[in-house]
């Protein structure tokens, strides 16, 4: 059976300041990159070092029908067939990049074949370091050597602990675009532990949300996005993943028409071909509600919807509006006034307006 | 003579050092690494020799290297004799008095690297040998540099256990250190100053060379005393 399963049972009484349980049993799809999202303190990565066995707790791991811990079975970290990438790249410092990268490819029970290696090494764009000092790297570089180094022990499974944390927002955007790449040229499963909406919506397939310790929430992510309650809601980037493809080019105007189910809607044209499936993330802020259709607008993209939830935001003057357009869900964030402004309740149709130039795909 | 002397205290110096070298460096990383109860008594008795008098140590492997001793009684059972006043009764008295000198600097590199790059290393397939070949051993270098040049220099350098275990033998137990008390007995002065004033530059040229590879490798782990 294809699937990823985890349970743990944790108890620490008094050690420190707080007393920290954890109780999660989660099956996850065994393909695929299953995102582990919560805020500090929620055990992601504590979850995370108990599956690698670099904690050891009692509790079940099986991975694709390997059992990896159980009942009377522990199989050290150093025989798990996986690959780990810490939050802060954890090279060894008496190598270089080439050293730390073949403490891997000597280690791998299968090596990867001469061709992947190369590619590996492509992807992460790390070919040009190979001879510098592990130490004399930027922090993006050195992660992205990490995770090289982790795909060189060609594991079956790849743990991810918050890769992006330790790094400033530039390259958080500059190692964003590597890891796409990976996801989408090797066809490995990840667990990739993070607390930042943006990484989840960009490259999770499923995730799995913790709090205190607990499972609160588990999907796939376009259908969780789209959910009101949960709390990859509760940040100011709320929004939602629409996989839609690329049917039409405007070449006067620079915009691309994407396609989803129940509706499309104009992008920015960033050169994706005409037929390609995207992955594009509307943010709940940028989408606003109207009662008819504006034609005198700037906004380029009106879709008919209806209003399937309402929440309202505790703290602040504005409501969570989840629409469904076909089997679709956007989500959009507008003021409790224009919601009593335009009567809106579950059930009501409304137009859905969505700025083009803010949608990133 | 003087020559003599020298080449011998440089054998068992070099001897000392290299047994130290191959029964320190596990010792020293069980000693950062266990959380065991025993690491605070083991750790106490690895320094008791920074604290005792060297003739107390004397004293106690004179009696059980001795005929009649625990150890004695193993020598000559294996068919070895009885180590004191030998060279070897020499070496198994200064290994422990040097003990601490080796084991404490490599002890601290090893505890200063912390749990992190061993995570990593197990994580890429390494077993604990692996780890300990592959990781420990060439990032607690630094350690193990200076414990080898402390080691050597203490042995070179001790006196008191030499006289209890060693005595007085030329060629055998008679050590640089030795030889200069024998010169002043003898009131031999000219040979005496000349003696001490090679261990003087010695001593200088070892200390000072240490102190510039620490300056190379900050974390050297210069520090003495077990680990906070």
């Amino acid at each position: 059976m294809s699937n990823i399963h985890a349970a743990f049972n944790l108890n620490f009484a008094n050690t420190g300041t707080r007393a920290f349980s954890m109780a999660i049993d989660i099956t996850v799809p065994g393909a695929g990159i299953t995102a582990i999202f919560g805020p500090s303190g929620s055990g992601k990565t504590t979850l995370l070092r108990c599956i690698a066995g670099l904690y050891r707790a009692t509790g079940t791991v099986n991975v694709n029908g390997t059992v990896w811990q159980d009942e009377g079975v522990f199989i050290p970290t150093h025989r798990r067939p996986l690959g780990y990438v810490f939050q802060d790249a954890n090279l060894f410092s008496h190598l270089n990049v080439r050293g730390n990268l073949a403490y891997a490819s000597k280690r791998a029970q299968s090596p990867v074949t001469a061709s992947r290696h190369a590619r590996i090494l492509e992807v992460l764009g790390i070919e040009n370091l190979l001879d510098q000092p592990a130490t004399s790297l930027s922090g993006g570089e050195q992660q992205r050597v990490a995770i090289a180094r982790a795909l060189l022990i060609n594991p079956e499974l790849l743990l991810m602990d918050e890769p992006l944390a330790s790094l400033d927002i530039a390259r958080r955007q500059e190692i964003l675009p590597y890891l796409e790449a990976m996801h989408a040229e090797f066809n490995l499963p990840v667990l990739y532990v993070s607390h930042a909406v943006d990484e989840v919506s960009r490259l999770a397939d499923h995730v799995v949300v913790l709090e205190a310790g607990r499972v609160t929430a588990e999907g796939e992510v376009g259908e969780l996005l789209a959910h009101l309650n949960t709390p990859l809601q509760s940040a100011d980037d709320a929004g939602v993943i629409v996989n839609a493809r690329i049917t039409e080019r405007d070449e006067k105007w620079h915009l691309i028409r994407a396609e989803f189910a129940g509706g499309a809607i104009w992008l920015t044209d960033n050169g994706e071909a005409v037929g390609t499936d995207v992955r594009i993330r509307i943010m709940a802020r940028d989408v606003s509600l109207a009662a008819s259709e504006h034609a005198d607008t700037s906004i380029l993209n009106r879709l008919p919807a209806r209003v399937s939830g309402i929440r309202e935001d505790p703290h602040g003057p504005t409501c969570l509006v989840q629409l469904a357009i076909g089997n679709e869900h956007l989500l959009a964030r507008v003021t409790r006034r224009s919601v009593a402004h335009l009567n809106l309740e579950v059930g009501a149709t409304v137009w859905v307006q969505v700025k083009s130039a803010a949608v990133a795909h | 003579m003087a020559w003599e002397a020298l080449w011998l205290t440089a054998r068992l110096a070099t001897t000392v050092t290299i047994i130290l070298l191959i029964i320190g460096t596990p010792l020293a990383w069980w000693l950062a690494r266990t959380r065991s109860f025993w690491r605070v008594p083991v750790g106490a008795i690895v320094a008791m020799p920074l604290v005792l008098p060297p003739t107390v140590l004397g004293f106690y492997l004179l009696i059980a290297l001795g005929p009649n001793g625990p150890l004695g009684t193993v020598t000559q059972a294996l068919g070895l004799g009885l180590l004191p006043f030998t060279f070897w009764g020499l070496v198994v008295a200064s290994v422990l008095y040097s003990m601490p000198f080796v084991v404490q600097p490599i002890q601290n590199a090893i505890a200063a690297l912390g749990d992190r790059p061993l995570e990593a290393a197990a994580t890429l397939r390494a077993g604990p040998m692996d780890r300990f070949f592959s990781v420990v051993l060439p990032m607690a270098r630094p350690g193990i540099v200076t414990a080898s040049v402390l080691g050597f220099a203490h042995t070179v350098g001790e006196f008191g256990v030499v006289l209890m275990i060693g005595g007085n033998i030329p060629g055998e137990t008679r050590v640089a250190s030795i030889q200069i008390y024998d010169h002043v007995e003898a009131l031999e002065y000219a040979q005496a100053g000349e003696l001490s004033l090679i261990m003087v530059i010695f001593a200088f040229i070892v200390l000072a060379g240490l102190y510039l590879y620490q300056n190379k490798h900050p974390h050297a782990g210069m520090t003495f005393g077990p680990r906070p």
